[in-house]
């Protein structure tokens, strides 16, 4: 047993990381913002879509016989985390989950997005729906970076429970981890710039016990997501979605709370983080149903 | 990331667990959770047990009479004897877990050869000395103090909450061998001595737990002599030894229980089928939560040993983020086993009753919650120390 990155996976993740940070830095989530905001809608930066498919983050799972990059679903679940991080908009995971079937999403040419649970996500950006959507609804988004539409009552439209318990899911928690640890690091940078009563606030109990539990849970939710990747197990990844929910949410909201009134403003990235976090977190089966499913294999 | 084991490794597990097999059965019933002396006797049986089947100190250095396993197996190890119901460290916790590591890594030969030995064979037992009235989580305030005299130390001072201190042989001391003053910072002038419990001028007053035991004590010392060979690490750098001690306590002492806590989720979820409390969604619900949070701190804790097994030796600070979760998770697992008996978690002459209040101890024993949020913060996220 050896539980620690390789070598190579740690190559990867920071590749992807070098890569978003430069296609997708902080200048470009708040012109995305602003577009969302002018246009009513969130705009999908097709370029860019077709960037990350030409570096294979569709593709990443795809046996390199059919044009894919060969590795497995650890690997894949990094990259989502530093999706994660960078709060990248777009239907990622369903397009992934498309890549093996529908022409051009592993490619990023074709944007796919699927229909799951009570909501459904870029539905007048996609070029692909899965699952039934008759009756959708445009609803205003919470997420400025993520249009949603809502489904009838009891016509959920489903696209199959292999998005819901399987690689969906944890490739969502994986974004969900992404998202949970970056927060703790604006935090904590905040903590070390912000000055009151004369002394940095990180150096305030109050404030250094609440960074403090984000890491907790941020680490706590790693390790249940790396090795639901690696083991794949159904409930594993019931349990990695649980813990890495609440990690984002929750981190979002104590990074809010340290951030005090700047922590309230459109201007600071907290409410995007938390905004995301909540998406998704409603995405797939919801959080009763997972405890159901765990507490029926007690 | 690798979640397999080697053979080499499945090999280490089958024959644990065979030799686990034969031997449980063998054991004398286990005593009453409240005598003490009883207690020693039997985790005493089982350490002997241990040593004679080569399983002793696992996870120690060689040249400390350990097997030099690696993390990994210890791993293995502290998972196959709690599935299989084996008797717990026990009142070998601080002999075995921290004593006995710190001695291997920081005495000389002559130390090693004289203390270690009994510890595996389970002839001797340790209890811990740091705590003073005066100084808990503020540890390194601590004022008992050791005078030179020729070749001995004559310690006065008193220590509390030293858990087994009524049944213990040794005691690693923590002492104030030179005072606070401008010159003299109050983390230095401190050195770690090995006081032997049969010394006269000690008084071990055992003291009442809310549980009803007598698992701790406070301890008088009045000039007690200790001679100066007994100290582990040179005079004054007492707390640099101290902060390898409690590196083990965090980093590995809890790591077997999470085993046990996923043992008794499964019981609590066939004892609510069994009373119809399984008919709550709410309980339920809580149960499955409670699930996914025992089964990812038991991956957290591959996480560190694997990350330990890297970077080779001493736990980090990691041990510091499972400490604060599992505490805490524990204590939570304990309120659902009371959900689930409903009244009957009322009644002590349930264990679950029992473990419910000895779980209230996780969240301040080897550094209290609140403490170790302070070392996640200011060592792991790098926030400026506070006043
Ligand atoms: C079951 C049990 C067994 C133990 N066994 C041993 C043993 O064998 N040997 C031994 O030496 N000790 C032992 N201890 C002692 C244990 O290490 C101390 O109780 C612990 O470190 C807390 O110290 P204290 O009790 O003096 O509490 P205090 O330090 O007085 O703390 C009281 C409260 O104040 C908070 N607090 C204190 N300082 C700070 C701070 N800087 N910031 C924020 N909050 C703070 C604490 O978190 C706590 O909530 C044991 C304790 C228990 C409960």
């Amino acid at each position: 047993m050896d539980f620690q990155l390789t070598e190579d996976q740690r190559a990867l993740r920071d590749g992807v990381r070098d890569l978003l940070e430069g296609r997708f830095d902080r200048a470009a989530l708040r012109a995305a913002v602003d577009a969302s905001e002018r246009a009513g809608t969130a705009p999908l930066d097709r370029e860019l879509w077709r960037e990350l498919g030409a570096a294979g983050f569709f593709s990443l799972t795809l046996p390199e016989a059919e044009g894919g990059v060969g590795l497995g679903l650890p690997e894949a679940v990094l990259a989502f985390e530093e999706a994660g991080r960078v709060l990248l908009p777009g239907p990622l995971v369903a397009t992934f989950l498309a890549a093996g079937d529908i022409p051009g999403a592993a490619s990023g040419d074709v944007m796919v997005t699927s229909a799951d649970g009570s909501l459904v996500a870029w539905l007048d950006e996609a070029d692909v729906v899965r699952g039934d959507v008759s009756g959708a609804v445009p609803a205003r988004s919470v997420d400025p970076l993520t249009p949603l539409h809502r489904l009838p009552a009891g016509g959920s439209g489903a696209s199959g429970g292999a998005f819901r318990a399987g690689a969906g899911a944890l490739l969502t928690a994986a974004e969900q981890l992404g998202s949970a640890a970056r927060t703790t690091e604006m935090a904590v940078q905040y903590a070390r710039e912000r000055a009151q009563f004369g002394q940095l606030i990180g150096a305030f109990q109050a404030v250094k016990h609440l960074c403090a539990q984000m890491l907790v849970r941020a680490e706590t939710a790693r390790a249940a997501v790396y090795a639901a990747a690696v083991t794949g197990d159904p409930l594993e990844v019931c349990g990695a979605k649980l813990l890495a929910d609440d990690a984002a949410v929750r981190n979002a909201r104590d990074c809010l709370q340290v951030h005090g009134g700047m922590g309230f403003t459109w201007e600071a990235d907290v409410h995007l983080h938390l905004k995301r976090a909540w998406v998704r977190a409603g995405a797939g089966r919801s959080a009763g149903d997972a405890e159901e499913a765990l507490a029926a294999a007690l | 990331m690798d979640l397999t084991y080697t053979a080499e490794e499945d090999e280490f597990r089958a024959r644990l667990s065979r030799w686990l097999a034969r031997t449980l059965p063998e054991l004398p019933p286990p005593p009453d959770p409240l005598d003490w002396p009883g207690r020693r006797a039997y985790d005493m049986g089982w350490q002997r047990r241990l040593y004679d089947a080569g399983y002793a100190g696992l996870h120690w250095p060689v040249d400390a009479g350990g097997r030099g396993a690696t993390p990994t197996q210890h791993l293995i190890y502290l998972e196959e004897t709690e599935k299989a119901g084996a008797p717990y460290v026990g009142a070998n916790f601080v002999g075995l877990l921290h004593a006995g590591p710190t001695i291997a890594s920081e005495g000389s030969a002559e130390q090693r050869a004289r203390w270690l030995p009994p510890v595996l064979r389970g002839d001797e037992v340790w209890c811990q000395g740091f705590s003073e009235p005066d100084a808990g989580s503020d540890l390194a305030s601590l004022r008992t103090r050791a005078w030179r005299d020729g070749d001995h130390y004559v310690v006065s001072g008193s220590k509390i909450w030293t858990s087994h201190a009524e049944v213990a042989d040794w005691c690693e001391l923590l002492v104030r061998t030179t005072p606070v003053s401008e010159s003299v910072p109050k983390h230095r002038g401190i050195s770690w001595l090995a006081m032997p419990m049969d010394a006269p001028g000690i008084t071990v007053r055992p003291l009442r737990t809310l549980a009803g035991s007598t698992e701790f004590a406070e301890m008088f010392l009045d000039e007690v002599r200790v001679p100066v060979a007994n100290r582990v690490g040179d005079e004054n750098d007492g707390w640099r030894v101290t902060m390898v001690t409690l590196s083990y306590e965090r980093g590995t002492a809890f790591v077997g229980e999470v085993v046990a806590c996923r043992r008794v989720l499964g019981e609590l979820a066939r004892e609510a089928s069994k009373n119809g409390r399984w008919d709550d969604a709410v309980l339920r619900r809580r149960l499955g939560r409670l699930s996914a949070e025992f089964g990812a701190l038991w991956r957290l804790t591959q996480w560190n040993v694997s990350e330990s097994q890297h970077t080779g030796g001493v736990p980090g600070v990691g041990g510091s983020v499972f400490k604060l979760r599992y505490s805490h998770a524990r204590q939570e697992l304990y309120d659902a086993a009371a959900d689930v008996l409903g009244p009957g978690a009322l009644d002590l002459g349930h264990p679950w009753a029992l473990d419910r209040l000895s779980s209230l101890s996780y969240t301040i024993a080897a550094g209290t919650s609140q403490i170790q949020q302070n070392i996640v913060a200011e060592r792991i996220l790098g926030l400026p120390k506070g006043r």
